[in-house]
């Protein structure tokens, strides 16, 4: 279907998945998601594929690893107090080099925080929230048409390295509905699943595990993983950016954040003030040389997130001292609004006049 | 000379390093026999718990996976509503199945997922060194209870396969025992009995309990552990074929 139709973001990624051909779908209800698994439940025994309402996020979780195991493209979806649920099974498919779709709709935090819209998941996906040394790719979409563009992407990424690629979204672009147009996309060449459990009719055992207890054996795994996610690090970082040439002001955000700057960088400039914006699509492989590119020449960097401050980090690390980094951080379920940045941004710029 | 018994292809040539006396070694040799009898070696998965038989994989000549610790009948579930034509087994010790997992292993159950799941109940934990079980025993000393599990503090042995009995969407449960050759007969004709089930499409899960020794934290000679298996755990956990609605 190519002509544009209006759908909301939670649903629209279900289809999305579908549309790349999710095989299976394993998740428990949890607000603002739930139209996920309402959504799947239904169209996944249309298509002849799998849905199970799981008993937990942690069963959810175990559930993608075994189908995952056979070779099969599954995913789950979740929120905030759900994701951390899963986290031993993220560092387990980390470990087992299993690949793996897990969409995260992010609310308020900490414990049961509140069910508004909140950035305050990124230490979580970016640093691994699960035990052991293990990446996440991790996309932060900013559009419903975002947001199912990278779901094709996202399950191709993941059965090309073997891994987990968590798909950051929040309690906004979940529940707002944008026109998007839905088409299969074309899919990258990627390798045969050989390793996958499909009985060992005709051949050796495979084996999945993640356990490896012989002396230097496990450290040349971490070793193996690690340069698998330095290849990831040089091809697979997407990132968009605006007017930053003349720049004064950059502001970095990501996802929902980032379209409310986008407004106030335009109303900023039509006042006559040089101000940019970086936006990181993927939030692991973090554009770190982009934001270093971009701190060559003396400017004020300000992060604007729905939290008390995560990708800041990220943007500091990647500005290494060059120029100032501030923050704008909204956690709790608080969501600036255009006005709100639009003053901040003003504020720096009186700043840098002095 | 004709061969009248040897090893069976399913289970691999090569020493265990279980030790003397336990168990599992024959809970292995059963399935890899029932496998190879049923001929359904080329489409089995089976699936590794965390504990003692963590590496089953090096014994058992099938594709396997191994998993975090309880999460088998999960993991279970996904391999096998993804691919309803292989038979997906789970091996699983009583910390795996009866503490930290038994959440898992009921809602698979109650969800009648076809599959089969073998259920080693040595009433102690054993890899990390013998603390109490939720299947100890009263007044039997663990690395956790020196003195004995005291019913008001620790609670009273838990019988998962009773439980599970309940559930319909459980269609066999049995407890055998692997303490004697008559009982490791009647062991081994449970569990293949379990595997047909899901061979033949039956429409639920079936749990083969099997009652097993381990002579070390239970500061036994594995003679002791069989007579102590027969004497005094039977007591706790009968053995008895709960349900077979088959």
């Amino acid at each position: 279907m190519n002509e544009r139709i209006l759908m909301c973001g939670n649903e629209a990624l279900a289809e999305a998945a579908i549309l790349a051909g999710c095989d299976a779908y394993f998740g428990y209800p949890i607000t603002p998601q739930n139209e996920i698994p309402a959504y799947m439940s239904r169209r996944m025994p249309e298509e002849g594929r799998v849905f199970v309402q799981s008993e937990s996020e942690l069963a959810a979780i175990n559930m993608v690893f075994g189908a995952s195991a056979t070779g099969k493209r599954t995913m789950t979806s979740s929120s905030s107090p759900g994701i951390s649920l899963m986290q031993e099974g993220i560092s387990y498919l980390a470990g087992a080099e299993l690949p793996a779709v897990v969409v995260n709709v992010m609310r308020g935090g900490p414990g049961l925080g509140n069910i508004s819209p909140a950035q305050s998941d990124y230490f979580q996906a970016t640093r691994g929230g699960g035990h052991g040394d293990y990446r996440t790719i991790v996309f932060g979409p900013s559009s419903v048409q975002e947001l199912v563009d990278c779901m094709t992407l996202a399950f191709d990424l993941a059965d090309q390295y073997r891994m987990t690629v968590v798909v950051l979204a929040d309690g906004i672009l979940g529940q707002m509905m944008e026109p998007i147009v839905l088409e299969k996309k074309p899919s990258r060449e990627l390798p045969a699943k050989d390793w996958a459990l499909t009985g060992a009719k005709g051949r050796e055992q495979n084996i999945v595990r993640s356990l490896w207890l012989g002396e230097g054996v496990l450290e040349k795994h971490n070793n193996k993983l690690k340069a698998k996610y330095e290849q990831i690090e040089k091809n697979e970082v997407l990132c968009e950016q605006y007017e930053v040439d003349d720049a004064e002001i950059i502001v970095v955000a990501y996802g929902v954040a980032a379209r409310i700057v986008r407004g106030a960088v335009a109303r900023a400039r039509e006042e006559g003030i040089k101000v940019g914006w970086i936006r990181p699509i993927t939030l692991w492989p973090f554009p770190t040389e982009q934001i270093s590119r971009a701190a060559d020449e003396f400017r004020i960097f300000l992060t604007v997130e729905m939290s008390t401050g995560q990708m800041v980090e990220d943007v500091k690390l990647a500005v290494a001292g060059k120029a100032p980094v501030l923050l704008h951080g909204r956690p709790g379920g608080g969501v600036p609004t255009v006005d709100e940045l639009l003053g901040k941004i003003k504020q720096l710029t009186l700043k840098k006049s002095r | 000379m004709r061969t009248v018994f040897k090893r069976t292809p399913t289970l691999k040539d090569c020493p265990t390093h279980y030790c003397p006396g336990c168990g599992h070694g024959i809970a292995h040799r059963l399935i890899a026999e029932t496998i190879d009898e049923l001929d359904i070696h080329g489409r089995t998965i089976g699936i590794a718990p965390v504990g003692c038989a963590v590496l089953a994989y090096d014994y058992l000549d099938v594709d396997m996976i191994e998993v975090a610790h309880g999460r088998a009948p999960a993991v279970a579930t996904g391999m096998k509503r993804t691919n309803p034509d292989k038979i997906i087994f789970s091996y699983q010790g009583d910390g795996d199945l009866a503490a930290i997992g038994t959440a898992e292993i009921i809602h698979a159950a109650h969800r009648a997922e076809q599959i089969t799941v073998i259920f080693i109940n040595n009433a102690v934990f054993g890899m990390t060194g013998g603390q109490m079980a939720p299947t100890t025993i009263i007044d039997q000393v663990t690395a956790t209870t020196p003195k004995g599990r005291n019913p008001a503090a620790e609670g009273y042995p838990l019988q998962v396969s009773e439980i599970l009995a309940l559930l319909p969407g459980a269609i066999y449960v049995e407890r055998c025992a692997l303490s004697s050759a008559s009982q490791v007969r009647k062991a081994k004709k449970a569990i293949k009995h379990a595997f047909e089930l899901q061979a033949n499409n039956a429409k639920g899960l079936s749990l083969v309990e099997l009652l097993s020794a381990c002579p070390v934290y239970w500061r036994m000679t594995p003679a002791e552990s069989m007579q102590w298996i027969e004497k005094e755990m039977t007591k706790v956990f009968p053995l008895e074929c709960l349900k077979d609605s088959e």
